[in-house]
């Protein structure tokens, strides 16, 4: 059966170029109709519906602690490992895969790694804090002394300060979304203000710095700033997402600093040294420092900056059918709340709003929408971000352009990904 | 429950959290020294702060790298899989630049901090003072930045001047100006 509808398409539905419409469609009633878009449509049929097996017998048991469906085997983390088997192994990376999810929260399972040493196994009744250097009582606590303190809970992101890596090569790299922007996660955290225990220490008055460490093989340890602490926004996290940490996160806790490079945010956490100078460890000093053209690095670059990525569509998230999408993705700023998103299917010539929240949590994943009409046309899809100070995300070029070839920390350039007229996406630079 | 019992139970409630409040309940931390701290308080700041006893030349840390760290950092500290830790100074301008300890790295003294902290990397924490001093030395040597001979210690290690010290502009808590 056809049926043709043959409502005007007003202008007004017409964001900008290339088959963006209004976000305003969505906030209507929902979805255009898609007659209404200017498009024909044929209305298939269904087949008789059938009582399947699964609605004649009972199911399983009972489960004491739950898993994905089976048919979801394939969202998992892609993992790479830094160096060849045998050499530093356990030290690598593996990606949350942005594209095979929704919403906003991370799962705890497919949240990202980033080890220097591999996962330690910690048994918590053994694991001790440490709290020590220029203060009047250096404290020890256990994890059962922790969980008796008062609680906060946030949501915020953790975004490797090398996440987007491979947009820093020469050639574009053919990865999905998570492979390439996937060193970034979004959890509930709950934890204990870190203020809250300087303050039992009593912290001296020429404390400036905290040197964080960790309680893994590498003992991966970071100077920070004692404002983000002191007055900020400082925490150790027990959970994530409700239940307790996960060893690969950190467990038993981790430091979480919102908005600041993932590595500062240490997992296993064991020491923090309050101190008046930084300690330029071996990452602030070799390591997640931006080497910039002249010769010069930038060092002690925190906040992470704003950025976005669609997701949907994306490399294995290509259209099928001509017809109605949703251009679907995330965004964030480690310096507050997503304003604006904007979304371009022409490669930058024109730009349309895509729908966010009215409220946008600060240092946290937003999610964006906007329909698109796609008839085979070849397409350029991208999305710019603005935050709550009125940065706005980079194009590649202007991005790379203070930094020597093969920087790639705080990568944080608008993402292109081109549309062929097949359906096919690949991943573009512009 | 009548409304005495009720208000018996609310009475009891606040007497039982005035009590904890008065008893600093929430002061949960046991109170260290410093000296049972000791194998944990391994940062070592470029002020030398924090660098243990012991000393080492390159001479001797020639014997451990061979033993310890050439597999993967390779024979002189150049061409192993983990990367070269030796060479490239005077090439950061450049688009082939190369990072190393010896091109890049501002502090002599991170390199103690981190060798003691987590090399070699499957036993950790394995090495004598005095054999990080001398692989210490053998890196510094290798680079050229130290003589063979020069022996390194808590005094003489924060005196040496890293090629790349001043290669770096602090964006906290807002950038530097560049000179």
């Amino acid at each position: 059966m056809t049926s043709t509808k043959s409502l005007p398409l007003g202008s007004e539905e017409r964001a900008a170029g290339n088959g963006l419409i209004s976000r305003r469609w969505l906030l209507r009633t929902g979805l255009p109709a898609v007659g209404a878009l200017g498009l024909s449509s044929e209305m298939s049929r269904a087949e008789e519906l059938r009582v399947p097996d699964w609605s004649s017998t009972p199911g399983l048991d009972l489960t004491s602690y739950g898993q994905p469906s089976p048919f979801e085997n394939e969202v998992v983390r892609p993992t790479l490992p830094l160096f060849p088997e045998g050499i530093g192994d356990g030290s690598g990376v593996s990606f949350t895969p942005l594209e095979k999810l929704a919403g906003t929260i991370t799962p705890n399972g497919l949240f990202f790694e980033r080890h220097h040493s591999g996962i330690p196994e910690i048994a918590p009744e053994e694991h001790r804090l440490a709290i020590h250097g220029l203060v009047e009582r250096p404290l020890v606590f256990t994890v059962e002394a922790l969980l008796r303190y008062p609680m906060v809970t946030r949501t915020c992101f953790i975004e490797c300060a090398g996440n987007s890596l491979f947009n820093s090569m020469d050639e574009p790299q053919q990865r999905t979304a998570g492979e390439i922007h996937g060193l970034i996660g979004n959890a509930e955290w709950t934890g204990v203000s870190l203020a809250h225990l300087l303050n039992e220490a009593g912290v001296s008055p020429s404390a400036k710095w905290l040197v964080a460490e960790g309680g893994d093989a590498a003992k991966m340890s970071r100077s920070i700033p004692i404002e983000k602490v002191i007055d900020g926004d400082a925490f150790i996290a027990l959970y994530q997402n409700g239940e307790r940490i996960r060893p690969e996160q950190g467990y038993p806790m981790r430091l979480v600093l919102p908005g600041w490079q993932g590595s500062m945010n240490v997992k296993w956490l064991r020491r923090i040294k309050v101190v008046s100078a930084p300690v330029h460890t071996k990452d602030e000093t070799s390591k997640y420092t931006l080497l910039q053209k002249d010769g010069k690095s930038r060092q002690f670059t925190y906040e992470m900056g704003v950025k976005s990525v669609i997701t949907s569509p994306s490399p294995g998230r290509e259209p099928g059918a001509q017809g109605l999408y949703q251009i679907s993705g995330l965004a964030w700023s480690g310096a507050g709340r997503v304003t604006k998103v904007e979304v371009s299917a022409d490669g930058g010539s024109s730009w349309a709003e895509a729908l966010i929240p009215d409220q946008t949590p600060a240092r946290a994943l937003t999610r964006f929408q906007l329909p698109w009409v796609w008839q085979g046309q070849s397409a350029t899809l991208m999305s710019r971000a603005t935050d709550e100070t009125g940065a706005v995300q980079p194009t590649r070029e202007a991005w790379y352009e203070p930094y020597a070839p093969n920087q790639l920390f705080h990568q944080n350039a608008i993402q292109a990904w081109a549309v062929s007229s097949s359906g096919g996406i690949s991943n573009v630079y512009v | 429950m009548s409304m005495s019992k009720l208000g018996l139970m609310a009475l009891w409630t606040a007497t039982t959290f005035t009590l904890a409040i008065s008893g600093n309940a929430q002061d949960l931390g046991q109170v260290v020294s410093e000296s049972d701290l000791a194998k944990w308080d391994i940062s070592i700041g470029p002020d030398g702060v924090g660098l243990p006893a012991g000393s080492g030349s390159a001479a001797e840390g020639e014997t451990v790298w061979l033993e310890q760290c050439s597999a993967c950092h390779g024979e002189k500290g150049k061409g192993g899989p983990a990367g070269d830790l030796v060479g490239g100074i005077g090439t950061l301008t450049r688009p082939d630049h190369v990072k190393t300890v010896g091109s890049f790295w501002p502090y002599s003294t991170t390199l103690y901090d981190y060798v003691r902290r987590a090399m070699p990397y499957y036993a950790p924490g394995s090495l004598a003072d005095d054999e990080v001093y001398a692989v210490v030395a053998y890196l510094l040597s290798q680079n050229e930045i130290i003589s063979d001979s020069a022996v390194m210690d808590a005094t003489s290690l924060p005196e040496v001047e890293m090629p790349n010290a001043d290669g770096f502009i602090s964006y906290w808590p807002s950038p530097e100006t560049e000179n």
